[in-house]
């Protein structure tokens, strides 16, 4: 299997739907950072047969917040002292902007495209947003 | 409402700035705006130069003769001054100028800005872009926020109060948004009932009915297809229009429509301290020989209309 160093200090998102580690990638912003990142694509994972990981050495103040949108399987990891210090499920974002898209063919944002996608949480169990111009609901 | 940060530069924007919603006041700030209205009521000429200087836009991106004309009439007698883009595609919105630009460079003329759109949530998008209060005169099916000022205005005006009423609301509640405006702003007093009363096909969204709840626990909704049993307890009876487009097929629409038109005869159940309201325009579901009734109220309610949109303007303007 292919090696890559353990980390020292940073994050590591495990248990990614295999195939989605791109989009995540490009989702968190990381392509703009200059922190050296390791993607590992199709790995073998007795859990969901195989998994996306993403390292990024050296971050601990990376912007998680839409991870739970993008893939609610991930597990964060934490790293200091080269050892997992914490573990966490990511939770859905109370406030969403970009990423979502209002389905409402009478909303603003479908003519004016300018206009950021912005949503809130209203039920957290549904997976519920409503969209900050229309009203319109919509689940994750 | 979340709507206090202005998402575009990360700052806080005083909500207080504009009026988008109807729920972007609280009871108490609905309050001090009726008593405002009431005070101009009583005596025009003391605020018949309140804005004077003062220059409103009205930008309407669909027809809305009467809601123009309530706006301006509000903003002359208060002393100021209108300009007004009736039709937009004439104007530069048909060049294919953004909401976000127009709304900028109108800012720059005038001094409030209020705007008409047929898209939902136009005014919410306005109103991080504008340099100056917005008002929304309506955005597609979404909110009519001034409308449901006039509608709490008439009822205090003719009620004394808006806690503790049974309102009945007839016609088209799944498409009607000054009645879904309407419902969710009482659902806020204690002891609201509500009475829905409407066709099966027209029935209030559950979208609609988790809000109001979500507003108060305790909120009462009792759903009828019948319009004679909801009459008798109700202060307060809400008319609707049913619209013909709403069926997919015209037999629907004949044959459900005359169960929901207010006669004389169907008035009869109702109480003697009833007030009959409606947002006007209407067209058949009340019949003209209503009209006389002491009850039927509503075109007081578009006078009203024009004294809280005063009060509004004269609020957001920092005049009064
Ligand atoms: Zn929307």
């Amino acid at each position: 299997m292919l090696k890559v160093d353990r980390i020292q200090v940073g994050i590591v998102l495990d248990h990614i739907r295999a195939g989605s580690a791109l989009r995540i990638f490009e989702e968190l912003g990381l392509a703009g950072r200059e922190y050296p990142v390791a993607l590992l694509m199709n790995v073998p994972s007795t859990k969901l047969g195989t998994k996306d990981i993403i390292k990024v050495s050296g971050a601990l103040d990376l912007d998680l917040t839409k991870l739970a949108l993008l893939d609610p399987g991930i597990t964060v990891n934490y790293i200091e002292g080269g050892r997992v210090v914490r573990k966490v499920k990511p939770g859905l974002p109370e406030r969403v902007v970009g990423l979502i898209r209002c389905k409402n063919p009478r909303c603003i944002t479908s003519t004016e495209s300018y206009a950021p996608s912005i949503f809130t949480l209203v039920d957290r169990k549904a997976k519920r947003y409503r969209c900050f111009y229309c009203g319109e609901h919509v689940t994750v | 409402m979340d709507r206090e940060c202005n998402v575009l530069e990360g700052m806080p924007a005083p909500r207080s700035r504009h009026f988008v919603d109807a729920l972007d006041l609280s009871p108490e700030e609905y309050q001090q705006l009726f008593t405002l209205a009431e005070e101009i009521m009583a005596d025009p000429a003391a605020f018949s130069s309140s804005c004077s200087g003062k220059l409103m836009a009205t930008l309407f991106y669909e027809p809305s003769t009467r809601t123009r004309l309530s706006f301006e009439a509000a903003m002359l007698r208060l002393g100021g001054r209108v300009i007004t883009v009736a039709d937009p595609r004439t104007s530069s919105v048909a060049k294919g100028e953004t909401l976000a630009d127009t709304i900028r460079t109108v800012g720059g003329y005038a001094d409030l800005i209020v705007l008409r759109h047929p898209k939902e949530g136009a005014a919410v998008l306005a109103a991080l872009y504008s340099p100056v209060p917005l008002i929304n005169g309506g955005d597609g099916a979404h909110e009519h926020p001034t409308q449901t000022l006039t509608d709490l205005c008439t009822i205090l005006t003719y009620k004394g109060r808006l806690e503790g009423l049974t309102v009945a609301t007839c016609g088209d509640l799944k498409y009607g948004r000054t009645v879904h405006s309407l419902i969710k702003a009482l659902a806020r007093y204690p002891g609201t009932r509500f009475i829905l009363i409407s066709p099966e096909e027209l029935r209030l969204p559950e979208q609609v009915k988790e809000e109001v709840l979500a507003l108060r626990e305790d909120v009462e909704l009792c759903g009828t297809t019948r319009m004679e049993e909801g009459l008798a307890e109700a202060d307060v009876l809400y008319m609707t229009r049913i619209q013909k487009e709403r069926f997919f097929n015209e037999e629907d629409y004949l044959r459900l429509r005359d169960f929901y038109v207010l006669t004389p005869e169907r008035l009869r159940l109702a109480r003697d301290d009833l007030i009959v309201m409606h947002p006007l325009p209407r067209v058949t579901e009340i019949v003209p020989e209503v009209d006389g009734d002491k009850r039927a109220v509503y075109f007081q309610q578009a006078r009203l209309g024009m004294f809280v949109r005063m009060a509004l303007i004269a609020r957001l303007l920092g005049v009064a």
